[in-house]
């Protein structure tokens, strides 16, 4: 009897993987780098040249890296939500200018506004290594220690702020 | 008013469908005539409704009705009307009710051509397709349903994904769909057996035929998948290991099986519980590789739009059709006797063997489609599992089930003896190894793969030379046509079909060994050469399709100084859903396939281009559109024909004669 049982059983363990994998999403990857401390840099500002951009100047409170280019289409579809966060004050956004070249990226902010206090420039994307980036736009959000606590791949949507973003600065920014 | 009337007509079909999965089936336990007469009228009325229902959907799509939701994802006015027909299973809700409506098909089907088989079986029959019928009208009324309306009416529509948009979406899908829910049939066969416990050699008798035909279909489907993907995707590969791919090809593969299975337990008795096995494992793996599109619990270029209420829906479908077999094949199987005893060294071992290796290459593609979802069920990390791991497993598994294809026709049933058969194949096999030696020499590059295939494909020809021989030897006639013309057409059939595998592996041993490649910047009036032969770059210009812009390169191909052809590669754009496509131009042919696909423009003129030369690509396909050929002659014996001619001539006395002939 149990050799003729052993279809049924394999047949149910199957199943039972595919009911867990319902709950799944094969399209998330996941960044080794959450939970870890956020790499650190120092790089020239976009605005002011002279001046330097460290996550060191920043330790203290949570905020957002987000890392855009002037030629990416795909930051543009999230600058209004940027800019939605920017004017609430509920957490500053530090930009991180990926790739780009600097007129190009002051004229970007000139006409679509900017939601940065200060912009970081990665000229050549040595930062965007350190930090993992597979592409532009990506969002990190920073905990108070410096400590990488979540990573948005793609845009910023309407969506992943209100479910996931805010609720986790609140929540960072409480401790 | 005509999708509610599509609407209606699917809600009146599952009433149908219900009734047919119930009454006829309780009629069959209870030996009760009246109940058991429901199922043949049931089959055929559901199929007018689920007809009806596919009709409407159609009407809608033709008359551009983008009150219709799915009609208005799925099409757009600008859209051509042979396109915005198959978009009818351009998606989801769609697809799944051509899913149903070949269900039906293949149910009105078995109530033409069942007239010789006792009423208890078609009942069972008929009542457990109406039950799977059951779950996927369901499916659709409930979570999936086609005809819900869009209020207030979309001012156009979304349109068809462009990657669908071509003569393959046309057929391809209605094909792959014939061969999976052919298997339905096989399995109903299966159930009833099981239901009715009575697995005699008559009941495989009567499956044979349908599961080859549905076996036949799902070949040229996957295979017109794989020549669709190779001229549209525009980067020349013909098969990707892709989870849904392999949700086809598992089918296939447990369906090579169950044929094969099929003919031991039809001509001798034996596999029984085994063939069982495979014909619930056959339509199962179907019914998984719809799970698998549907339920976006693998990331594939295929998967559908997904919702969980969806994959959870199908989930539970699956777990009582293929749950329930099951559990019905662990309790009703044991009582099944063994069929007579035979040597490893027979003809039923070495099916046994082409079996156990079948099945085993389709757990491991089986294995290897789930392993990334069962990895992150189980939070040990989210992987990928690509070509190096099939391949490096299949092959092996293949090459030994390729070497016995040439052996088992000639070894005895029962007994067979090594020395003899030895005897018999010695100069197809010295032939085969030269051969296979010499000829990738002779060709100028020389791999042991290449020669592996190529040996492999030389000896499963000339054993099936040695084969024929010896069949005619034994067949008395004056003339060879004579003897020839008497060999069984089934006989034929086989041969047929293991000589398309044999040109598949040609293709694809021949393909690996020799393509060569190309990524190019080309500069108008440029030439490059590949292959022996020199593609001349005369720039590109705009054109404009009925939904579409495109940039169109012209290309000229010479070889040795004459021109051979002129290829016209596109890069298109649909502004519908503003995505950018690649349409390759290629000069197909029977030694070689020329391929130019543009990339991106670059300045003054210039292209990026990709120019492939691939020898023998075609022979990949012609290999699967033979094995089918096979499956059509061995279905075409004659062996099954007279059932149907007595059918129609004398009914009731050819029912008589075939009761009593399988009783």
């Amino acid at each position: 009897m149990s050799r003729f049982l052993l279809p049924l059983t394999i047949f149910a363990v199957v199943v039972g993987f595919l009911a867990v994998g319902l709950t799944l999403n094969p399209r998330e990857i996941p960044s080794p780098l959450v939970g870890k401390a956020a790499p650190d840099f120092s790089l020239p500002q976009l605005h002011e040249q002279d001046k330097v951009f460290s996550p060191k100047d920043l330790a203290g409170q949570v905020w957002l890296l987000n890392f855009w280019a002037s030629w990416c289409s795909g930051c543009k579809t999230e600058h209004p939500v940027l800019m939605q966060i920017a004017n609430s004050g509920a957490v500053p956004i530090y930009g991180m200018d990926y790739k780009d070249q600097r007129d190009e990226a002051l004229t970007w902010l000139n006409r679509w506004g900017n939601p940065y206090p200060i912009v970081g420039v990665d000229l050549v994307g040595r930062v965007g290594i350190d930090y993992g980036v597979y592409g532009v736009p990506e969002t990190y959000v920073i905990d108070k220690q410096g400590v990488i606590r979540y990573k948005q791949i793609g845009p910023v949507t309407e969506e992943a702020l209100a479910k996931t973003i805010l609720p986790l600065v609140k929540e960072l920014q409480a401790q | 008013m005509i999708p509610e009337i599509g609407h209606f007509a699917l809600i009146l079909a599952l009433c149908v469908a219900l009734v047919q999965g119930i009454l006829p089936i309780y009629g069959a336990a209870i030996d009760n005539a009246a109940l058991m007469s429901v199922a043949k009228p049931a089959a055929r009325l559901q199929f007018l409704l689920v007809l009806t229902a596919f009709g409407c959907l159609a009407y809608a799509f033709a008359a551009m009705d983008f009150s219709v939701l799915y009609v208005a994802a799925t099409s757009n006015s600008q859209l051509p009307l042979h396109y915005r027909l198959a978009a009818i299973w351009g998606a989801h809700e769609g697809s799944l009710l051509l899913w149903t409506l070949i269900l039906t098909i293949w149910m009105f089907a078995v109530t033409l051509f069942s007239a010789h088989l006792p009423e208890a079986t078609r009942s069972r029959i008929l009542g457990v397709m109406g039950l799977v019928s059951v779950g996927f009208l369901l499916f659709m009324l409930t979570v999936s349903n086609p005809f819900e309306r869009l209020i207030p009416a979309a001012p156009d529509g979304r349109d068809l994904n462009p990657l669908l948009q071509d003569p393959g979406m046309v057929i391809h899908p209605p094909m792959l769909y014939m061969g999976y829910v052919g298997f339905s049939v096989a399995f109903a066969f299966a159930i009833a057996a099981l239901l009715g416990g009575n697995l005699d050699a008559a009941w495989a008798r009567w499956s044979r035929p349908w599961t080859t035909v549905a076996w036949c279909f799902l070949t040229v489907g996957i295979a017109m998948g794989s020549g669709w993907a190779y001229y549209e995707l525009g980067w020349g590969g013909w098969w990707f290991w892709d989870p849904v791919e392999n949700a086809s090809f598992m089918p296939w593969l447990a369906g090579t099986a169950l044929v094969h299975s099929l003919a031991v337990t039809d001509k001798r008795g034996g596999f029984k519980v085994w063939t069982v096995l495979l014909a619930i494992m056959a339509f199962s793996l179907s019914l998984l590789g719809t799970f698998l599109v549907r339920s976006g619990v693998l990331t594939s270029v295929h998967a559908f739009a997904t919702d969980p209420k969806r994959g959870l829906f199908i989930l539970a479908f699956l777990a009582i059709v293929i749950g329930g077999s099951l559990a019905l094949y662990a309790w009703r199987a044991p009582r099944v006797g063994l069929g007579g005893s035979f040597a490893m060294v027979s003809r039923e071992g070495m099916l046994l063997a082409n079996n156990v290796l079948l099945v085993a290459a389709m757990g491991s593609v089986l294995l290897g489609t789930l392993y990334p979802l069962f990895l992150d069920a189980l939070d040990l990390g989210k992987i990928s599992v690509g070509p190096p791991y099939f391949d490096s497993v299949f092959v092996p598994l293949m090459v030994p089930a390729l070497f016995l294809m040439g052996i088992g026709p000639l070894a005895q049933w029962k007994k067979a003896s090594v020395p003899d058969l030895a005897q018999r194949l010695k100069w197809a096999f010295g032939v085969s190894v030269v051969s296979a030696i010499t000829l990738p020499i002779v060709m100028g590059n020389w791999t042991p793969m290449l020669s592996l295939g190529l040996l492999l494909a030389i000896w499963i020809v000339t054993t099936a030379l040695v084969t024929l021989r010896e069949r005619l030897m034994h067949i008395t006639g004056s003339s060879v046509m004579e003897r020839l013309a008497s060999v069984p057409r089934s006989y034929w059939g086989m041969l047929v079909a293991h000589c398309g595998i044999a040109v598949f592996i040609v293709g694809v041993t021949m393909v690996k060994g020799f393509e060569t490649e190309k990524d190019v910047r080309m500069n108008v009036g440029e030439t490059t050469t590949i292959g022996n032969y020199t593609f001349r770059f005369d720039g590109a210009h705009d054109v404009k399709g009925p939904n579409y812009t495109a940039a169109r390169g012209t290309f000229s191909v010479s070889r040795d100084g004459r021109e051979i052809t002129v290829l016209y590669p596109e890069k298109r754009r649909y502004p519908v859903q503003n995505q950018i496509m690649t349409e390759a131009a290629i000069d197909t042919g029977l030694l070689r396939d020329l391929y130019v696909s543009l990339g991106e423009p670059l300045d003054d003129g210039a292209w990026s281009v990709r120019l492939y030369h691939k020898p023998f690509i075609d022979w990949i396909w012609g290999g699967c559109f033979i094995m089918a050929v096979g499956g059509v002659l061995a279905i075409s014996d004659r062996r099954y024909r007279p059932a149907w001619r007595r059918e129609t001539q004398e009914a009731p006395a050819a029912v008589e004669t075939a009761r009593r002939k399988y009783a």
